[in-house]
């Protein structure tokens, strides 16, 4: 698969601040890449260099191998669905749509068909003289993605399309858009702090934090093999602890030596062991390696959420079966469940 | 419900202050001296249709005029960092700190045969030009009061257009031109039209600007107006009746432009 999108080196300051710290990042063709991270972590500033709303202070934007710097928004072949909608109030829905087509001066006729095709591409068929104010938000938000895929740009950029929208219709979008996105075979670039947004939609996640781009990968990898304490803290979850690596396959942590599968580390380098919640298994107390007393017990629907008051660390537990609160419980974990990662300094 | 009492005040002035005025306007209109009926003065105000015909059209083009200027300045007035709208906006505002009469002498001393311009003409060795008592200074001088009617209306209509608007348009492939042609301008509307009203209406009914830069030979409804009340030509039905047909006349334009102005924002 080739590059259609490919940033070097980009840095971008606002007032002699540092927004985003060298990106380095290449899309493929046909891809949806999720932008995750917390608010203020330069997803956002990333997907306007992409769109050309911001020029890169230094570093370079290439689209199709030809670098596009200073091409003007409007000269690119990428369109944008705008975190809140940003529908022309001044026009009805069908004339939304068919903005783009009519500044490339389409011919009518032509104009007629495709807004017809997208209509019935974001189910709002009968809605074309509707006023875009007296649209509901999940409608608001398929004419902004009908009005920009009606120009059949080579990358849609989506900027937190569905922040605004309540969970159950949220659900339905992410689905939606993700068969829209392999029924057109498009490249989408998506925008989102929800982790289960990026890992329900994307083939590739890049989860960025302070500027810097942390991990990229597939969901699955950014799941499992999270490369470091952030990544793992946000993507789900977790528990991070301090330890320490002897040697290969051995890790101390709480004052205990547990087996793991992690090599590489020089010996005695202190790391962060990462344990998923849904990882801990609860086992009778006697003869357990680890025991704590149960903090608390929150019901989330699946399952209950632990917290358990080991000796040197909470440990949060998500396991199907409640503990009652103050009993003393023992935990155990699988060597292939303990996830060993360096210590990085925070950027 | 309570607080319907609270706006009774309102309602006495307005009824003293606004209505009362105006029936008499219309009851003096209607009636000759001894306070009979007669339409005699209402029909008397078609003799001064070439007065009525010039002040629609001085006014018309000092809108249009003011519309053009305004709109630029207006925009990029919106398109300005938050901090340095508020020292742009107090600058547009500072003329109408002074008092009209005197910013009218102004142009007076500046466009007179012996004036400003006239004397840099001699200067430089041209010959000087008849610039007041013309209908161009009364046009001038419309504009020049006015236009901060228009800027004001214009400017906060375009300051609340959402930046992220502007920038879909450039991202479905328009350039700053056709951005403006095609979401701003539209978006603007609410703004034209009032501007277009706080422009017009004043200037169609001004008196000193058409006789401090018009001369005796550019007179307007607003002279003629008050002709009949402190003139020569004493008639205060006469005065009523201009009054009334002139308040109708603007009526009647005003209800015209505002089928052309969005009311919900929808113009198809």
């Amino acid at each position: 698969m080739d590059n259609v999108v490919e940033l070097k080196d980009i840095v971008v300051e606002f007032d002699g601040e540092r927004v985003l710290k060298n990106i380095s990042l290449d899309i493929k063709d046909k891809e949806f890449v999720t932008f995750l991270g917390p608010s203020g972590c330069g997803k956002t500033t990333t997907l306007r260099i992409i769109a050309g709303f911001l020029n890169p202070t230094s570093g370079d934007v290439l689209f199709e191998g030809k670098r596009i710097n200073d091409l003007p928004p409007h000269k690119r072949n990428v369109n944008t669905v705008f975190q809140r909608y940003a529908l022309f109030p001044h026009l009805n829905v069908y004339e939304n749509i068919a903005f783009g087509l009519r500044v490339q001066k389409v011919p009518e006729k032509e104009i007629l068909k495709r807004v017809g095709e997208m209509l019935e591409l974001v189910n709002l068929m009968g809605f074309e003289k509707r006023a875009v104010d007296r649209l509901s938000g999940g409608q608001q938000q398929r004419v902004a993605i009908a009005r920009a895929l009606v120009n059949r740009p080579k990358v849609l950029l989506l900027d937190e399309p569905l922040g605004a929208l309540d969970l159950k219709l949220r659900k339905e979008m992410q689905t939606e858009l993700r068969k829209i996105q392999q029924a057109l075979e498009l490249t989408f670039v998506y925008v989102t702090h929800d982790q289960e947004e990026a890992l329900t939609m994307s083939d590739t996640v890049v989860v960025m934090n302070g500027g810097h781009i942390q991990q990229i990968g597939s969901p699955i990898d950014i799941y499992n093999e999270p490369t470091n304490a952030f990544v793992a803290d946000f993507i789900g979850e977790s528990n991070i602890i301090n330890g320490c690596m002897p040697k290969d396959c051995v890790v101390e942590f709480t004052g205990k030596r547990f087996e793991c599968v992690d090599k590489g580390f020089s010996p005695d380098e202190t790391v962060d062991v990462v344990i998923r919640p849904e990882d801990v298994k609860v086992i009778p107390a006697e003869n357990a390696k680890l025991t704590g007393i149960v903090e608390s017990v929150v019901f989330k629907g699946v399952h209950y959420e632990m917290i358990v008051d080991g000796v040197d660390h909470k440990w949060m537990i998500h396991s199907t079966k409640a503990e009652p609160v103050g009993s003393m419980i023992g935990m155990c974990f699988d060597p292939y469940d303990i996830h060993i990662m360096k210590k990085t300094k925070e950027a | 419900m309570k607080l319907k009492y609270f706006s009774a005040p309102y309602l006495v002035w307005m009824v003293i202050f606004i209505v009362v005025p105006l029936l008499m306007v219309a009851y003096f209109a209607f009636t000759n001296d001894g306070g009979g009926f007669t339409i005699k003065h209402i029909s008397a105000v078609g003799q001064y249709t070439n007065i009525f015909v010039r002040s629609i059209w001085l006014s018309l083009i000092a809108t249009a005029i003011c519309l053009v200027v305004a709109y630029p300045i207006a925009y990029i007035l919106s398109r300005m960092e938050k901090h340095r709208q508020g020292t742009m906006l107090m600058l547009v505002m500072l003329p109408m700190w002074m008092n009209f009469l005197l910013r009218t002498y102004a142009w007076m001393a500046i466009l007179g045969n012996n004036g400003i311009i006239n004397h840099l003409l001699t200067v430089i060795g041209a010959q000087p030009v008849k610039l007041i008592n013309t209908s161009g200074a009364v046009v001038l001088g419309m504009v020049y009061n006015y236009l901060p009617f228009m800027i004001l209306p214009l400017y906060s209509v375009m300051e609340k257009i959402d930046k992220s608007v502007i920038e879909a348009a450039s991202d479905l492939g328009c350039n700053s031109f056709s951005t403006i042609f095609r979401v701003i301008f539209p978006l603007s509307l609410p703004g034209v039209t009032s501007g277009i009203t706080m422009v017009f209406v004043p200037a169609i009914s001004t008196f000193i600007i058409s006789r401090m830069l018009g001369g005796g030979s550019n007179l307007l409804i607003g002279d003629l107006i008050e002709m009949q009340f402190l003139g020569n030509s004493y008639n205060p039905h006469l005065g009523a009746a201009i009054s009334l047909v002139l308040m109708a006349l603007i009526l009647v334009i005003m209800t015209v432009m505002n089928q052309f102005s969005p009311d919900d924002q929808v113009l198809m």
